[in-house]
């Protein structure tokens, strides 16, 4: 993936995948809840990092805690993509599946492309397992699996085996099959296991014997790999490192990178951080991670609810500090009064959505990105509120970093949406340089001189009002959600009065529009036929289909948002520059229906509500409808 | 110290509450008390809710924020957060604190900030023009309850102990003598102090509160416990409390006539639990008096004190703050990129 907002200097074209086992390889790890696949996936994804692969990952697991064991509602997967070229989507095939046991066979054999891999444990296909899963037969052993190349081994007998020596009871040797597998995949890529044995031993400081154990198991499998005639048909992948910008890296995903990117605004602002939440998925990390930074001076807090969860974070504000907010969709429709009390008393705010599956409770751990018309509409009253989104994991710092400095400058709410898919999945990340010029410190100057002051004085240029903090003398005043009367903030009921303020409140969003910068094409030329123009987490599949498109020499640009409220001054006039936009968006249309009530070019919409981001080839075929196979 | 004047903590905006209200006298209270002991108006946050009470921080010349309706404790929370040297009040009503803003008002009392939360007490929703409230009496005719209110009312007081309140007080809006040292001793308090207002509504509930207030008969209906002092109340001090014998409960008894002596009488102790959980039931039952005072008070860890342990002692420059984020940053695993590492 690449690194960054528009302004940052890190920024540098991969090569666009092309070619599935020789550019990069899709793995998928699947088993019970309780296998430790998520921590084998992030392993895998996490060595080829260092190795210098471009990764992008996809941890999908199911909502329940602890699912019955066996069961396909229970599985937990995690994808990655791993890659020499570009890999902006956790993939639309895998190339090579580990099933731990059937159900996981059952449930992701269908995204397993023709001639595709399967590693599976065969231990763990017994008659009861296998039935509950609902195969009729044993799918080893019926031919059903004839069009793939099977490796069927004795996973969890071979940890066992591996672990025999430790003393340790076979049941607890078989918690270890996961690190036996991760080995084996190791060797796979050609990789060695050094990295994870030292994770290991960092993870399981205090208990020596389970990570003595783990790195047994783990160099078993690799050494399996080695010594063992594995059939003709199973070829190691050999995937270079990626020409990534030369500089340090580490991976993160998009909630650890919006939590530190916002600390890192705030800092810039010259502020304090209070961050106000309750829990929610996919949005508690954030929590986490603000939680973690209290020796570094953050404030967090846990709220009793998603109302207090705001209101702390706008009393905070109030008071002098940054105050965020964190959530998702449900709890955002909670916050939505106290959303409008900050837009009335005009305090610098974030917001962030951390979008999920709605309406209502929806799908919490599934991604969506269909609150849109909640962020820029969904308030009582005229409530004009700025909307940003980072595109892919790795802008999430930037965005951060962005989301504090308009509100801040401009003294207002402001909502940043990112998604489930966002939140959870990883990429390398270019490890910011503070003394880059992109972050540049923004301090924010407070009220202190009570010569002529009026709370509801507004800047011309930046239409934010003085920020006058309690504990300042002589400059008393009194907010709240009523009216104010322009300048001197106080009641109001008047209607010209109302009719001014509600102006007020309109420009504040023209003055951000001025200051963003213009749109600019991500992929493409500037004109053309076919423009598909996303925001958000859709920016992965659009870009390497919309790339993909023009190697073949098809007139495709891809345009992406990531300031969506106001929106970018400049893109009426781009977008009349294509013969048709389409916008592919994980909604039933929303960007697209607030476009048609902008501006004057007609855009037409593309929806897809799966629960998971649109595939390379769902977007490739909206190209070819569009352009036709040879165009 | 300053030496402003009650006058000067009033703000310049004419009061609009109506005539006869009792919100009139609770602002004169606490004009007096913070000028009394040297408040700092800019050091003073009032924090308020949606009603008619909540109205009071545009009345008062210190900073203000009248916030959403229920959300007060909640906002409150986050100024003192963020700025510990401010003093924080949250004024609220029943409908306020109560209905629509009990979440909060439970958990601000349980987790024991250092704010003051004065609930004015009317047992009505006065701004919304008269419907019943969740302190109203049972079978109250209103507009929304033509048939009398079917709903148990609840006890402030006894809902303040049940959320675990350190500081529990009740007075009468119009008692200037009870009311201004509570609004001290609130102040004083290091945690969050809960004071119950008796307050009366003149247009939609007026004389609710009467047999309480009235000069004459009041004091057979009220006690004003003082710590320390045995309970001893009526017109002609002739009444009192006392443990009931052989049982487990208050008794109210006559000095004269049960041959109880003032010895035999219970001695107000705040920081008895169960104690302060009888007191704020008393007066639900004729025959009982209503407790005013400061019905409980126990020091606690205070929240603030307890959540700011691990922030660092004094706030980071900008510099050291970045340093610190890039040292964060780099305690996850890193690597380096090389420039033809192609």
């Amino acid at each position: 993936m690449q690194n960054g907002l528009e302004h940052s200097t890190t920024t540098r074209e991969l090569p666009v995948s092309q070619q599935p086992e020789v550019d990069y390889v899709r793995v998928r790890f699947a088993g019970d809840s309780g296998d430790g696949i998520q921590m084998t996936g992030t392993r895998l994804a996490e060595s080829a990092a260092r190795f210098g692969n471009d990764i992008a990952t996809f941890p999908d697991f199911p909502a329940d805690i602890r699912a019955p064991s066996g069961t396909i509602y229970g599985v937990s997967a995690y994808s990655l993509n791993i890659g020499h070229t570009e890999v902006d989507t956790f993939g639309d095939e895998t190339d090579a599946l580990v099933a731990l046991n059937p159900a996981a066979l059952r449930k992701y054999l269908e995204g397993v492309k023709q001639n595709g891999l399967l590693i599976i444990d065969m231990d763990a296909f017994t008659e009861r397992a296998i039935t509950k899963t609902g195969f009729s037969t044993n799918p080893l052993e019926d031919g059903s699996l004839s069009s793939f190349r099977v490796l069927p081994l004795e996973i969890t007998s071979n940890t066992e085996k591996a672990l025999k020596e430790t003393g340790l009871s076979a049941k607890d040797a078989r918690r270890s099959k996961n690190m036996w597998t991760l080995g084996l995949v190791l060797w796979l890529f050609e990789r060695s296991t050094a990295d994870v044995e030292h994770w290991i031993e960092q993870k399981f400081h205090k208990k020596p014997d389970v990570a003595k154990a783990n790195i047994m198991a783990l160099q078993a499998g690799h050494l399996y790999g080695e010594v063992t005639d594995l059939p003709p048909d199973v070829s190691r992948y050999r995937i270079q490192p990626a020409p990534l910008m030369e500089g340090e890296y580490r991976s993160i995903n998009g909630n650890e990178g919006m939590a530190y990117g916002l600390y890192a605004g705030a800092t810039l602002a010259d502020l304090e951080l209070f961050y106000g939440s309750y829990p929610i998925t996919p949005a508690s990390p954030l929590l986490h991670t603000v939680a973690k930074l209290k020796e570094l001076g953050a404030i967090s807090f846990q709220a009793e609810d998603e109302i207090a969860a705001i209101c702390a974070a706008i009393g905070a504000s109030y008071a002098g500090h940054l105050g965020v907010t964190g959530s998702s969709g449900p709890g955002i429709a909670l916050k939505t009064e106290a959303i409008g009390l900050a837009i009335m008393t005009e305090l610098p705010l974030v917001i962030v959505n951390v979008q999920r599956g709605g309406p209502s409770t929806g799908l919490p751990t599934k991604t969506e990105q269909s609150d849109l018309f909640q962020a820029i509409w969904g308030r009582n009253g005229d409530a004009p509120l700025p909307v940003i989104a980072p595109a892919h994991p790795g802008e999430c710092f930037d965005m951060g970093v962005e989301a504090a400095k308009l509100a801040t400058k401009h003294m207002t709410p402001l909502m940043v949406l990112t998604d489930g898919y966002i939140a959870n999945a990883s990429a390398p990340w270019k490890l910011p340089d503070f003394s880059d010029p992109a972050y540049a410190p923004f301090p924010v100057k407070k009220a202190t001189d009570p010569e002529g002051f009026l709370p509801y004085d507004h800047d011309p240029d930046t239409m934010a009002r003085p920020w006058a903090v309690p504990g300042t003398a002589d400059l008393m005043h009194r907010i709240g959600g009523l009216e104010k009367q322009a300048g001197s903030g106080n009641i109001s009921y008047d209607g010209e009065n109302h009719q001014l303020m509600t102006q007020i409140r309109a420009q504040k969003l023209e003055a951000i529009a001025k200051s963003i910068p213009p749109q600019h094409v991500e992929s493409g030329e500037a004109t053309g036929k076919l423009a598909l123009l996303g925001w958000g987490s859709s920016w992965g599949p659009i870009r390497v289909a919309a790339r993909r498109a023009e190697l073949e020499g098809k007139s495709v640009s891809h345009i992406h948002l990531r300031h969506l409220w106001p929106l970018p001054p400049n893109l009426e006039e781009l977008l009349s520059g294509f013969d048709r936009v389409i916008i592919p968006e994980m909604n039933n249309g929303q960007l697209a229906t607030v476009l048609r009530s902008q501006m004057d070019v007609p855009v037409e919409s593309v929806s897809c509500v799966k629960g998971r981001p649109f595939l390379v080839r769902e977007i490739a075929k909206i190209i070819e409808d569009a352009l036709g196979a040879s165009s | 110290m300053t030496d402003l004047k009650p006058k000067d903590f009033a703000s310049s905006l004419d009061v609009r509450w109506c005539p006869g209200c009792g919100d009139y006298a609770v602002l004169k209270s606490l004009h007096k008390m913070l000028a009394d002991t040297g408040a700092k108006l800019e050091d003073t946050l009032c924090v308020s809710g949606i009603g008619c009470s909540s109205r009071l921080p545009y009345y008062m010349a210190t900073y203000g924020f009248h916030t959403i309706h229920g959300r007060a404790p909640a906002i409150a929370s986050g100024a003192k957060l963020a700025n510990p040297d401010l003093d924080v009040w949250v004024f609220t009503g029943d409908g306020d604190g109560l209905s629509i803003g009990g979440n909060h008002l439970l958990h601000a009392l349980r987790r024991n900030l250092d704010m003051q939360i004065v609930l004015f007490n009317n047992q009505i929703y006065g701004l919304t023009k008269g419907q019943y409230s969740p302190t109203s009496q049972k079978g109250m005719r209103t507009p929304s309850s033509p048939g009398g209110t079917v709903e148990m009312p609840l006890n402030p007081a006894r809902f303040a102990i049940g959320a675990g309140s350190k500081f529990i007080a009740r007075s009468i809006d119009t008692q200037a003598k009870v009311l201004g040292p509570i609004l001290q001793a609130a102040r004083d308090f290091d945690g969050t102090a809960f004071v119950e207002v008796l307050q009366n509504c003149v247009i939609f509930n007026d004389g609710v509160f009467d047999h309480l207030k009235d000069k004459k008969q009041g004091p057979d209906h009220t006690i004003v416990v003082e710590h320390g002092q045995p309970m001893v109340f009526g017109v002609n001090k002739d009444k009192g409390i006392r443990v009931k014998p052989g049982g487990f409960g208050l008794d109210i008894v006559s000095l004269e006539e049960d041959g109880v002596t003032e010895a035999d009488l219970l001695v107000h102790d705040e920081t008895n639990h169960a104690l302060a959980v009888a007191l704020a039931e008393l007066g639900e039952k004729d025959g009982e008096p209503t407790v005013l005072g400061i019905l409980f008070r126990e020091q606690a860890t205070e929240f603030g004190t307890a959540s700011r342990i691990g922030l660092p002692e004094k706030p980071l420059s900008m510099t050291e703050k970045l340093i610190h984020l890039s040292a964060t940053l780099r305690a996850a695993e890193t690597w380096d990129v090389e420039e033809d590492a192609a």
